[in-house]
C-alpha cells in the first residue's frame, strides 16, 4: 500500500521511533514572534540551555505592532515591553530578528514563505495556530504551544504522535467571483470546527491544483479552524515557480536536487486516507459567517439560520448564543446585515493578490458613508509591492485607510479594534466573541466580498455592485 | 512540571460548546511575559455577568471544570492553560478537546479528561443539582468517580507516565542527543537555513 503526502514528510523527519512512545520529529524551520516566546526563552535561561539551531530559527514582530506612527515609541507600555523582551531575547541568544521598521517585518506566516524559507517537504513550527498556512507548499506545518517552543529551541525536535490523514478533494471549477476563502469557509461549515480534529488534511483535486500559491495559503491557513493539526497541498510547478529565485530558495545544483525530491512528494495512487471528503467546486458561491465560530457560515445569498432547525442540542445552543452575541435574528437575509468596519488583512488574506482583488473592486468607487475600511498589508514587502502597483492610492482615494504591516485587527492586540457592538466584515480567520475587540461582531469574508461590502455598507459580493456605485468614472482619477 | 496522580474537588459545570481560547483568555492578556498572574483574565468577558457560573458563590474554590464539546479550539496560546491553572483548576473534563490545547495542558500538568457526552451530561446534572458534589479524577486507575457515576477514560500510556512522574519533556528528549546529531548529519544540503552557518 502506498503512502500519503503527510506520511512521507512525517517519515522523512523521524529522528527516533520506539514502541509505545511518540515519534521524535526533526524540525526544519522554527518561526518566532513576540507573544508566545518570552516564557520559552525564560525556560532556556533557567536551565542554562542554548538555542540548538540558530540557523533554523527566525523571529519577527507582528501581533502587537501598531499600524500607524510606527516611527514613534509604542504607546501601550505592555505591548512595548513584550516587543522589547523579544528583542532582548533574540540579541541574547543570537536569533535572527526582523523588528518593526525592518523591510522583512510582517505577519510571521507571510514572512516565511516570501523569504523562500517555507519549502516542500520541510517541517515548520511556530507558536501560533495558523502555522498551518505553510502546508500550502507541501510542508508539514503546525502550531505549537509555548512549552513546545522551548522544546524546539532547546532540541530542534518535538515528540509527536502521528495524526490520521483526511483527504479533502475539490473537483471542478470555482465559479466566477468564488475564491479560496469561500472554498475554505464552505469546507469548515461542512465538516465543522471539530471535523478535522486529530487529522492532517490534504487538499487535492483539480480545483486545488488550479489555485495560485497565495490562494493555497489562504486554504491551508484555516485548516486549524476545522480543528485539524495541519493542512497540506502537494507541491507542483506552481510551488516551484513561486519559490525559484527567492532569498532562501536553493540554488544551482541544490535547486535541482531539491526539485527532484519535491517531485516525490505526492500521495501515491494506492495510498489510503483515514477519512475522505468530496466537494464540488462548481456548486460554491461567496460564503460568509453569521456566527461566532468559523463553522457557522452560509452562502451570502442565504438567511441567518434558525437555531431551532439544528437537531444536535449543543449546536442549537451554540447557534442561539451566537445569534444573541451577533445581534442577529433568525431568517434575516445575510445581505441585509450592515457593517461599521471592513478589515482587509491578516495571514489569511493580507497578501498581494488579496490586495489586488480588493483594489480592483474599489477602483473608481467609494467606501460607503459611515463605514471605516482598514487595509493592512501582511508584510512590509507586500506593502512595498502594493505601493509600486499604486494599490495604496486606489484604497485611499476610495476612502479606506492604508496602514502599516502586522496582525492588526485580526486579533486587536494593537490599537486597531472594534468598539463594543460594532460589526465588521473581515478577511481574517476567526469570528470568535471579542476577537477583534471587546463586544465586536465579526463576519468572515473574502477580500472581494470585503471590498463590495465596504462600497455598499452591507454584506455584499462584487456581483451586487452596479455601475452606479462607481461615483467617479473609471480612469478619471 | 507538577505530577498528577489523583485529584478530588468540586466542579464548575460549563454548559457551552466550542469554548475557544480567545474566551478562555482574551488576547490583551497575552502581552504578559510570565507564566503566572492570568487568573483574572480567565473567561474575562463572561465573568462580567454575575450570573455566569464561575461567579456563583457556591462555585468558589472549585477545581474541576466540566465543559461542553470542542473545548480549547482556536489559538495555540498556552496562556489558556496557565489561566485555568492560575485560577485553581487541576483538571478539565469534556467530550472533545482541540488538539493543541490538549497537548499544551498535558505539558503543564493540567489533566484533560475525555468522557462521552452522556457522562458529561450526568456530571453536569449532578453538580448543578448539588454544588457541593465532588468529582474524583484518578489517573492511576484512569477513572472519574462521582456520586453514582464511575467512568473510565483513556490516555495514551506515554503521556500518562509523564504526568504521573511529572517529567520534563526537554530533559527526556536530550537523552537522545546521539540520535538527533545523527539525523542532523544526514540532512540534505538543499534544506533551508535562516542564517548561513
Ligand atoms: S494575522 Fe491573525 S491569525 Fe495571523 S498570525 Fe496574526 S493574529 Fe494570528
Amino acid at each position: 500500500m502506498g503512502w500519503t503526502l503527510a506520511e512521507k514528510v512525517w517519515d522523512d523527519h523521524v529522528v527516533r521511533r520506539a514502541e509505545g512512545e511518540p515519534d521524535l520529529l526533526f524540525i526544519d524551520l522554527h518561526l518566532l514572534h513576540e507573544v508566545t516566546s518570552p516564557q520559552a526563552f525564560d525556560g532556556l535561561r533557567q536551565n542554562a540551555r542554548p538555542v540548538r539551531r540558530l540557523d533554523l530559527t527566525i523571529a519577527t514582530e507582528d501581533h502587537n505592532t501598531p499600524t500607524i506612527d510606527i516611527d514613534k515609541p509604542i504607546a501601550d507600555p505592555v505591548s512595548r515591553a513584550q516587543l522589547e523582551t523579544l528583542r532582548k531575547n533574540c540579541a541574547e541568544f543570537g536569533v535572527r530578528l526582523h523588528p518593526l521598521g525592518d523591510v522583512e517585518q510582517g505577519v510571521v506566516h507571510v514572512v516565511g514563505p516570501q523569504l523562500g524559507l517555507t519549502q516542500p517537504g520541510t517541517t515548520v513550527v511556530c507558536g501560533d495556530s495558523h502555522t498551518s498556512t505553510h502546508g500550502a507548499f507541501g510542508a508539514l506545518a503546525f502550531g505549537i504551544g509555548t512549552s513546545q517552543v522551548e522544546h524546539v529551541l532547546a532540541t530542534q525536535t518535538l515528540p509527536l504522535a502521528r495524526p490520521k490523514t483526511m483527504a479533502i478533494t475539490v473537483e471542478g471549477e470555482l465559479p466566477d467571483g468564488v475564491t479560496a476563502k469561500d472554498l475554505i469557509l464552505a469546507i469548515i461549515a461542512k465538516i465543522g470546527t471539530g471535523g478535522g480534529q486529530g487529522y492532517i488534511l490534504e487538499y487535492r483535486g483539480s480545483a486545488v491544483e488550479n489555485l495560485s500559491m497565495e490562494a493555497r495559503m489562504t486554504i491551508c491557513n484555516m485548516s486549524i479552524e476545522a480543528g485539524a493539526r495541519a493542512g497540506m497541498i502537494a507541491p507542483d510547478r506552481t510551488t516551484f515557480d513561486y519559490l525559484q529565485g527567492r532569498d532562501h530558495a536553493p540554488q544551482g545544483a541544490d535547486w535541482d536536487a531539491a526539485v527532484a525530491y519535491w517531485q516525490t512528494l505526492r500521495t501515491d495512487d494506492d495510498a489510503v486516507f483515514d477519512a475522505e471528503v468530496f466537494i464540488n467546486a462548481s456548486e460554491l458561491s461567496p460564503f460568509v459567517t453569521w456566527g461566532t465560530n468559523p463553522g457557522q457560515g452560509a452562502p451570502l445569498s442565504a438567511n441567518v439560520p434558525d437555531p431551532a432547525s439544528y437537531e444536535d442540542a449543543s449546536e442549537r445552543l451554540a447557534a442561539e448564543n451566537a445569534l444573541e452575541y451577533m445581534g442577529l435574528t433568525a431568517g434575516q437575509a445575510l445581505r441585509d446585515i450592515n457593517v461599521d468596519t471592513v478589515f482587509v488583512g491578516s495571514c489569511t488574506n493580507g497578501r498581494i493578490e488579496d490586495l489586488r482583488a480588493a483594489a480592483e473592486i474599489l477602483d473608481g468607487r467609494k467606501v460607503a458613508r459611515g463605514v471605516r475600511m482598514l487595509v493592512v498589508p501582511g508584510s512590509v514587502r507586500v506593502a512595498l509591492q502594493a505601493v509600486e502597483e499604486g494599490l495604496n492610492k486606489v484604497f485611499t482615494e476610495a476612502g479606506a485607510e492604508w496602514r502599516h504591516a502586522g496582525c492588526s485587527m485580526c486579533l486587536g492586540m494593537n490599537p486597531d479594534q472594534l468598539a463594543p457592538g460594532e460589526r465588521s466584515a473581515s478577511t481574517s480567520n476567526r469570528n470568535f466573541e471579542g476577537r477583534q475587540g471587546k463586544g465586536g461582531r465579526t463576519h468572515l469574508v473574502s477580500p472581494q466580498v470585503a471590498a463590495a461590502t465596504a462600497v455598499l455598507g452591507h454584506l455584499a459580493s462584487p456581483a451586487d455592485l452596479s455601475d452606479a456605485d462607481a461615483r467617479t468614472p473609471a480612469g478619471a482619477r | 512540571m507538577e505530577a498528577f496522580t489523583t485529584h478530588t474537588g468540586r466542579a464548575v459545570p460549563l454548559r457551552r460548546s466550542n469554548v475557544d481560547t480567545d474566551q478562555i483568555i482574551p488576547a490583551h492578556w497575552l502581552k504578559k511575559v510570565t507564566r503566572d498572574g492570568f487568573e483574572d483574565g480567565l473567561f474575562e468577558a463572561w465573568r462580567k455577568d454575575d450570573a455566569f457560573v464561575l461567579n456563583r458563590p457556591e462555585r468558589k474554590g472549585a477545581t474541576v471544570l466540566v465543559a461542553g464539546p470542542d473545548f480549547g479550539t482556536g489559538s495555540s496560546r498556552e496562556h489558556a492553560v496557565w489561566a485555568l491553572q492560575n485560577y485553581g483548576f487541576k483538571t478539565v473534563i469534556s467530550s472533545r478537546f482541540a488538539d493543541i490545547f490538549r497537548g499544551n495542558s498535558l505539558k503543564n500538568g493540567l489533566l484533560t479528561v475525555v468522557l462521552p457526552q452522556e457522562t458529561v451530561e450526568r456530571l453536569w446534572q449532578l453538580t448543578e443539582t448539588d454544588p457541593t458534589a465532588e468529582i474524583t479524577v484518578d489517573l492511576v486507575a484512569r477513572e472519574v468517580r462521582a456520586d453514582g457515576i464511575t467512568a473510565e477514560f483513556e490516555l495514551d500510556e506515554n503521556a500518562r507516565w509523564r504526568l504521573l512522574e511529572g517529567l520534563d519533556d526537554i530533559s527526556l528528549t536530550l537523552q537522545n542527543e546521539a540520535d538527533i546529531a545523527a539525523y542532523e548529519a544526514s540532512r540534505p544540503a538543499f534544506k533551508p537555513r535562516t542564517i548561513q552557518a
